[in-house]
């Protein structure tokens, strides 16, 4: 709120109104259904559904598919966020010593923010096809018999390498971003102050990059669970089969496919639960983060 | 402590500016110098490359008796104090000063030893804990201090340190730089862009401009003999008088009036004379139209014409002035004389 | 002070950089040889590559398979030609851009300038959005398009997806950093809401406008969840929705037509890779400051 306000009172309401209408039809109104209908059992043949209490939610706690799911999920998340935080770390820190075509670099390194998740996959499925795809040639080159959409792990892997590849550039551009907005002059101090570039690195630089870091952790644990829908929907040709998936994609296969309304919202509420608590998570931690300036 | 010589010392970018054209001059042992200049002139550019923090194009820099063209900022024992204090935000006070002292190996008694020596010196023992955006402005520019005191160089590097203080801190730590520095005898060489640090803190100043020196000498010598008409307008405030004069049958005279003082040449010439070397009096034999008067309590300063041509008057407090036609007399021992074309002294 | 070694610092940060540039190197190859791959196989004939892979030389098939790709359809109905998923994908990208943008306006000026009462209660209802993305409500979401008849309409494609506060909650950091005293000036020079906004507002957001344009026409661009429940018809289809159908049509053809597929997946790249590349340093700025 600014000190000096207009005080016009129509105006704001009108100003409002579509945003508000729209998050109440498309938001409220559809998160409030799949608590709702997480508690019934909907009839096959939709005649109606029938209240069943926390029954859902018990047969998922109790469903060995889904532990497995979840314990793949778990996985999947911290292999990509691992690994396109540290590749996008190390792109960002040499992009930064760099001085002539540092632009060309960041062009080259960021470009693939701009691709869809399940543009991502399908250029997955290409790289990985069986029998002339460059990298299952190059898997077999080195005695790795790569079968994707066949061997869990073979796709599993596929998965991983493409969700990283997506993910790089949105890590590498904030990291960048955040190594430079770090002094010069301090920079300049570490330089007198310690010779090794290592040292330097994990005593100044590393500790100054941590909101980052913080930030990115959260983006990525979002991503990983969330928008790499497109790429595993892409790389298990729609059919899930016994492929990898996520809990997100779990959530589609068992509503969209499979009509288990009560199941899936059940599925979805967990999801939420999730997310508040990264959420909260992170409003804690930039809460708790050290304010440098 | 080193003597610090530069030898045909220059700086070209690579984009092909020169910023600081072929330079040499010695620091002695223990001296303090001052490189002052307008923004531009190349002075923090001079300062970094004795840094090690820009490369040095041409020409050999020698710390002590090394060449250290070369050398690592972190070998050169030296150490900075930064306009915006550079502090590390993540680490404590305590940590801050001691940083340099650990990547060297000390042991830590020796560390802790040394830090509550400098803190002490410092006024900062009671904010060892505390992280640089906890302390004051005054307090950090007394961390980025006790930073480079603890580490016992052999050469102080300042680049305008003061900066983002306001008048009164300035002020203050004016003082306390000067005096840990002739407590410590450590050489130093402290840039700034104020011409009135120059002249306080300096045993030698060198005014640069636009990558050139134009003079080297000490505070009095710099003040009262200007090279050039640049020094003479740089340095002082209000800066010295500088009138269009002739040469005259013998004399100089403005606009051919009266003969200020005997000298031979001919055309025209530049007479410079400090605003204090000038006196109101009803005998003086050049007219001076006052049209403000400026009052600072301790003296008045009279602004207006003196031959058509704007003048500066330092008065002491007990001289009355009005806006109005006056009188002045200019001491002919005070006069300095410039090339009109050039700005050299004569 | 004599016995530190004299070390020749010039010579040493040459080999680093040098280090420095293939690390760079190697990430930008990892980043653009899948492109590369797909690119060479779109100048080939299917056959060639089913026979032989990608390869290094280029063909001379790229004309036929750009042509195939935008004018052939896949699919029963024949509608969903590369063309009419581009101008579908264009409509989505643009409209939700534009969408956001105004409505994130109008809300986060709203928020920022006005004293009402509830301005506490609407803030909290619109930032709750924030929490959850649609990929957690996406059936019940799917149900109420339906029931509200907007299904395969570009209302139903476009509206729900809205329904998050992103822009707005970036516009309202930024209002808050303008500086107080603009708004006191106007209002002295008599300047009313909407004057102050056009006049003053809108004016000194131009570069955020256009930062943020940029990124939510790469994210409407790149939908695919929502546009492949909500579109069944052919004739609705995004080119990243159609993704799916390519890999299905590799699946069960005896010849697959890489060419075309791979053509395809390009097209659907390359608008949204050239926004970002074109207006870099925008697009950077906006998408790293939207985090504060």
């Amino acid at each position: 709120m600014k000190r000096a306000g207009f005080t016009t009172r129509w105006l704001p309401i009108l100003l409002l109104l579509p945003q508000l209408s729209i998050i109440a039809i498309f938001f409220y109104w559809p998160a409030a259904h799949a608590v709702h209908s997480s508690f019934y059992l909907a009839d096959p043949f939709g005649f109606g559904a029938t209240y069943v209490g926390v029954d859902n939610y018990a047969d998922l706690a109790g469903s060995s598919e889904y532990l497995k799911v979840a314990r793949f999920t778990l996985i999947f998340t911290l292999l990509v966020t691992f690994f396109s935080l540290a590749l996008a770390l190390l792109l960002a820190v040499k992009a930064d010593n760099i001085i002539r075509g540092a632009k060309s670099y960041r062009t080259l390194l960021m470009w693939v923010y701009a691709v869809a998740p399940p543009v991502a996959g399908f250029i997955g499925l290409i790289m990985f096809n069986q029998s002339w795809g460059p990298l299952t040639e190059a898997a077999r080159a080195i005695g790795w018999d790569f079968k994707l959409g066949v061997n869990f792990n073979d796709t599993a892997t596929a998965m991983v390498l493409v969700a990283v590849w997506k993910q790089v550039p949105v890590n590498f551009i904030f990291f960048l971003s955040g190594l430079q907005s770090i002094p010069k002059p301090v920079r300049e101090a570490a330089l007198i102050d310690n010779r090794s570039a290592r040292g330097r690195f994990w005593d100044v630089t590393f500790p100054l990059l941590a909101p980052t870091g913080f930030f990115l952790l959260i983006i990525n644990i979002t991503y990983a669970l969330f928008d790499t829908f497109g790429v595993i929907d892409t790389m298990v040709k729609g059919e899930p089969g016994n492929n990898p998936m996520t809990l997100v994609y779990k959530v589609y296969v068992d509503g969209f496919r499979g009509n288990d309304m009560g199941g899936s919202s059940a599925q979805s509420v967990i999801l939420m639960l999730l997310v508040l608590a990264l959420t909260i998570f992170q409003f804690r931690l930039i809460e708790r983060r050290i304010h440098y300036t | 402590m080193a003597q610090v010589s530069l030898n045909n010392i220059r700086k070209i970018y690579p984009n092909g500016v020169e910023a600081v054209q072929q330079t040499s001059f010695d620091i002695a042992d223990g001296e303090f110098l001052v490189l002052v200049g307008p923004s531009g002139c190349g002075k923090s550019t001079l300062l970094r490359m004795i840094a090690g923090l820009e490369d040095i194009t041409e020409g050999e820099l020698r710390i002590g008796d090394r060449v250290v063209n070369h050398v690592d900022p972190a070998d050169r024992d030296i150490a900075m104090v930064f306009q915006n204090y550079a502090l590390y935000p993540h680490m404590t006070v305590r940590r801050n000063i001691g940083y340099g002292l650990k990547n060297r190996k000390t042991p830590a008694d020796v560390i802790a030893a040394k830090v509550r020596e400098a803190a002490e010196m410092l006024n900062l023992t009671d904010y060892l804990d505390r992280k640089p955006s906890q302390l004051s402005g005054g307090q950090r520019q007394r961390v980025a201090m006790g930073r480079a005191v603890v580490r016992d160089p052999s050469l102080f590097l300042f680049d305008e340190p003061l900066s983002n203080l306001d008048a009164k801190l300035r002020h203050q730590m004016r003082i306390e730089i000067k005096a840990l520095q002739r407590r410590l005898g450590v050489t130093s060489v402290y840039v700034t862009h104020d011409q009135v640090e120059a002249m306080t803190m300096a045993d030698k100043i060198i005014v640069l401009n636009a990558g050139r020196i134009e003079q080297i000498g000490t505070p009095s010598e710099i003040y009262h003999n200007p090279a050039s008409t640049f020094v003479a307008s740089f340095m002082g405030a209000p800066p010295m008088n500088l009138l269009d004069a002739r040469f005259e049958a013998g004399q100089v005279r403005i606009n051919g009036g009266t003969p200020l003082l005997p000298a031979s040449g001919s055309g025209p010439v530049t007479v410079g004379i400090r605003p204090e070397d000038a006196e109101l009096t009803p005998e003086g034999p050049l007219g001076f139209d006052i049209q403000i008067v400026e009052e600072l309590g301790g003296h008045r300063l009279l602004h207006g014409q003196l031959a058509d041509q704007p003048f500066t008057l330092h008065v002491g407090k007990e001289v009355e002035a009005r806006p109005g036609a006056a009188r002045v007399n200019l001491r002919p021992e005070a006069l300095r004389l410039f090339d009109k074309t050039t700005g050299q002294a004569l | 002070m004599t016995d530190i070694p004299y070390t020749p610092a010039a010579r040493r940060i040459r080999w680093s950089v040098l280090a420095d540039h293939a690390v760079l190197i190697a990430g930008s190859l990892f980043l653009l040889i899948p492109l590369l791959v797909m690119l060479q196989t779109t100048t080939t004939t299917d056959l060639e590559t089913i026979k032989y892979g990608p390869q290094l030389a280029i063909g001379d098939q790229l004309d036929d398979n750009f042509r195939a790709a935008m004018f052939k359809a896949s699919g029963f109905s024949g509608q969903n030609t590369g063309l009419s998923m581009l101008i579908n994908s264009t409509i989505l990208g643009l409209g939700f851009a534009l969408g956001k943008i105004v409505i994130g306006m109008m809300a986060a000026y709203a928020l920022v300038y006005f004293r009402m009462r509830f301005a506490t209660l609407a803030f909290w209802l619109i930032f709750t959005t924030l929490l959850l993305p649609l990929e957690v409500r996406i059936l019940p979401s799917y149900e109420i398009a339906q029931k509200l008849n907007l299904l395969n309409s570009y209302t139903g494609l476009i509206l729900p997806l809205i329904a998050s506060a992103t822009a707005t909650f970036f516009f309202r950091q930024f209002f808050r950093a303008v500086p107080e005293e603009l708004v006191e000036a106007a209002r002295i020079d008599g300047a009313g809401p909407v004057r102050f906004f056009i006049d003053v507002l809108v004016p000194l957001s131009r570069t955020m406008i256009a930062a943020m344009f940029i990124i939510m026409f790469v994210f409407g661009w790149n939908q695919y969840l929502w546009p492949t429940m909500i579109t069944t018809e052919e004739g609705m289809y995004t080119l990243v929705r159609g993704i799916k159908q390519l890999t299905q049509d590799l699946e069960g053809t005896n010849i697959p037509e890489y060419g075309r597929a791979n053509m395809l997946a390009l097209i659907a790249i390359l608008p949204p890779v050239a926004v970002v590349i074109f207006f870099q340093s925008w697009f950077v700025k906006g998408l790293t400051e939207s985090d504060k």
